[in-house]
């Protein structure tokens, strides 16, 4: 098994006709996905590879069946392209977009929430899960199947983690990118909790970094809910406050959203919390039982 | 994105949120005319991005030409807290019956905006949870729904406030809300909220941000952007269209993605470097965008060694490579660079550079050998 992503995922990419929507679509197709459909107003009728498009995601998935959409339309768009998603009934909606304006996340994470859509997103690579469908940007050649969850709020940090897990014969269940904007679709605790009830996967690996406090609720949930083994890491303990560090999400307001005081309220709870990349595929491998 | 006083202030204006009389000026002889206009007495204050104002001696009450005169002649141009005074606010003073605070703001935890009344004002909002955690409100708001009546009456009447203006206040936090919302802020702050003699309800003060996100569907804030307070070397970046930070040190670094890049300043920290900048070469790093990269950085006097420390994903480092030569072609490079190149295309990457045989450029297979390597070259 695996979360998110996998065998029955049936893909509508919004925004397929654009130039990264057909590079990372096609793309995700090669991976093995089972990309069903795409999305373009006024381009309905029209395929990409032999890939229909539809007018409206109400359209490609009354056509196809699709029950994932992957959002790749500029930030204006975006806010609106996940609503249709959801109003088509997909169950999963995968936004990779950067800069969407906040005011148009908190009205589609409050909508979002009195559903049964999910959001990974946006600001994000998306969901790999090795050897079943990569969903996204995440370049799959560094990963392989194996027995690690990875949920991270940052891509290449998480390509760099994986790569070092991989270099000690680690591979992953799922890899879910959740974004780095301020209001982003899931938590790391929603994606802990599918890891959890997760049966291939043995250990968490969550990567975050400073602002807000998702970190140290995680920690809180963590405690309370997660058997399995969790290892952190946290970026950012250099970050001076009141700069936003390239994600609009990672920004020390005052003295809210340190670095510290994440690996802090983790560590208080027992979780591991690396201080490097290495640091965090070094102890992921011993708590897995391989010889370091 | 923060406004300064004035610019929030028309913001407010524009969504029916009473403020003072005021003009925003440049010179002390704009000042004076601006008094002469308004009708003494006049409050002249300095409109900078940072808080502490009046301690600062920023905010200076007036009652004649010849006061204004001199009070706007000293501000401008004195530094607050680091912060050059380059502009002024001329306003019509105000009698103060009584101080409040109020605020909107994004609650990142919570998902929602939160409205936040305290009948204590005039002092910062952090001085007030230390004094009275109880003095300070705090309702959410269901997006989806909006500011109703009944959070402004909840608000007024938990907080305490003078019964008569329970109504006007309510009214004032709608509009604030309204402000929130159209205008795309993720905070608007107004303290003090003041009560006049006449029990008129106004906005002394504003703090706002915009989200920068949104700036796009408001070309007026667009305008407002100050570029003469921006640091040099990130002026240059904004320009060139990349993620760049200043920070206090020698190492100038740049990767490629946010979480790494941060990763990278802590690991060169940890090995007991000082980081330089904040640089987010970004997905999909072309060479060009690496010319312009390295231009930023050793733009800043204070470089004596470079980290490149790229993972290449999209990003491709036969690319990175290239830029890399391509800059130094172009710029009389004096300071080591040491460079990891792992991930897409890195073999190829590092025959560029074996090739190239660029003088003073190392090297490194691995995140934390090249952060040694580079401290160790920083001196």
């Amino acid at each position: 098994m695996s979360i998110l992503v996998g065998g029955d995922t049936k893909l509508v990419v919004s925004g397929l006709t654009g130039r990264e929507g057909s590079f990372h679509g096609l793309n995700n197709r090669r991976y093995g996905t089972d990309l069903v459909a795409g999305v373009t107003p006024g381009k309905g009728g029209q395929d990409v590879e032999g890939v229909p498009v539809f007018d409206t995601v109400h359209a490609a998935v009354a056509e196809t069946g699709a029950n994932t959409s992957m959002v790749f339309v500029p930030p204006r768009y975006a806010a609106d392209a996940v609503l249709e998603s959801a109003d088509a009934g997909v169950e999963l909606v995968v936004c990779i977009t950067e800069g969407i304006p906040v005011h148009d996340m908190l009205r589609v994470y409050t909508h979002l929430r009195r559903g049964s859509t999910r959001l990974i997103g946006p600001n994000c690579p998306g969901i790999l899960s090795p050897g079943k469908a990569n969903v996204g940007i995440i370049p799959a050649h560094f990963f392989s199947e194996g027995n690690v969850g990875l949920v991270s709020r940052s891509g290449t940090l998480t390509y760099q983690i994986g790569n070092e897990l991989a270099g000690r014969g680690f591979g992953n269940s799922t890899i879910v990118g959740i974004g780095g904007d301020p209001i982003v679709g899931s938590s790391f605790i929603d994606v802990i909790q599918m890891f959890e009830d997760d049966p291939e996967t043995d250990l968490i690996v969550m990567c975050g970094e400073i602002g807000g406090d998702e970190e140290e609720r995680t920690a809180d949930y963590i405690a309370e809910n997660v058997t399995k083994p969790v290892v952190a890491y946290i970026a950012g303990f250099t970050a001076p406050p009141g700069k936003t560090m390239g994600h609009a999400g990672a920004i020390v307001s005052g003295s809210k959203g340190t670095a510290q005081a994440k690996a802090e309220a983790l560590e208080a709870k027992g979780i591991r919390v690396g201080r490097t990349p290495t640091d965090v595929a070094e102890t992921a491998a011993r708590a897995l039982g391989a010889a370091v | 994105m923060d406004l300064l006083e004035y610019q929030g202030k028309a913001l407010f204006e524009k969504h029916g949120v009473a403020v003072p009389h005021g003009r925003p000026v440049s010179a002390p002889g704009e000042a004076v005319e601006a008094a002469e206009e308004l009708g003494y007495p006049v409050v002249v204050k300095a409109q900078v991005l940072i808080g502490g104002r009046g301690k600062a001696g920023g905010i200076k009450l007036a009652t004649d030409r010849h006061a204004v005169e001199e009070h706007a002649g000293a501000i401008l141009g004195m530094d607050i807290r680091g912060f050059p005074v380059r502009e002024l606010y001329i306003e019509r003073a105000s009698d103060i019956a009584e101080e409040y605070y109020a605020a909107i703001l994004l609650d990142r935890g919570a998902k929602k905006p939160m409205a936040m009344l305290s009948r204590m004002g005039g002092m910062d909002v952090e001085a007030i949870a230390e004094e009275d955690p109880d003095a300070i409100v705090r309702v959410h708001i269901d997006p989806l729904i909006g500011f109703q009546d009944f959070h402004g009456r909840r608000l007024a009447f938990e907080a305490g406030i003078a019964e008569d203006v329970i109504r006007p206040v309510g009214s004032l936090l709608a509009g604030l809300y309204d402000v929130f919302v159209k205008e795309d802020a993720t905070l608007v702050e107004v303290n003090p909220l003041l009560v006049t003699g006449d029990r008129d309800v106004i906005a002394l003060d504003s703090k706002v941000t915009i989200d920068s996100g949104a700036v796009f569907r408001h070309p007026d804030i667009a305008q407002l952007r100050n570029i003469g307070d921006e640091d040099e070397q990130e002026r240059m970046a904004k320009e060139r269209g990349l993620t760049y930070v200043k920070l206090d040190g020698n190492i100038g670094v740049l990767g490629n993605g946010a979480g790494l890049v941060m990763s990278t300043l802590d690991v060169v920290a940890q090995a007991g470097g000082d980081p330089a900048n904040f640089l987010d070469a970004g997905g999909g790093s072309k060479a060009e965008a690496i010319v312009d990269a390295v231009e930023v950085i050793l733009s800043n006097p204070k470089v004596t060694a470079v980290l490149f420390n790229i993972f290449g994903g999209i990003t491709r480092c036969d690319e990175v490579a290239r830029g890399l030569v391509t800059a130094f072609g172009q710029i009389d490079v004096t300071v080591p660079f040491v460079v990891r190149l792992d991930g897409t295309n890195d073999e190829e990457g590092r025959r560029i550079l074996a090739e190239a045989d660029l003088p003073n450029v190392h090297v490194e297979r691995t995140m934390l050998g090249a952060a040694a390597r580079v401290v160790e070259l920083a001196g």
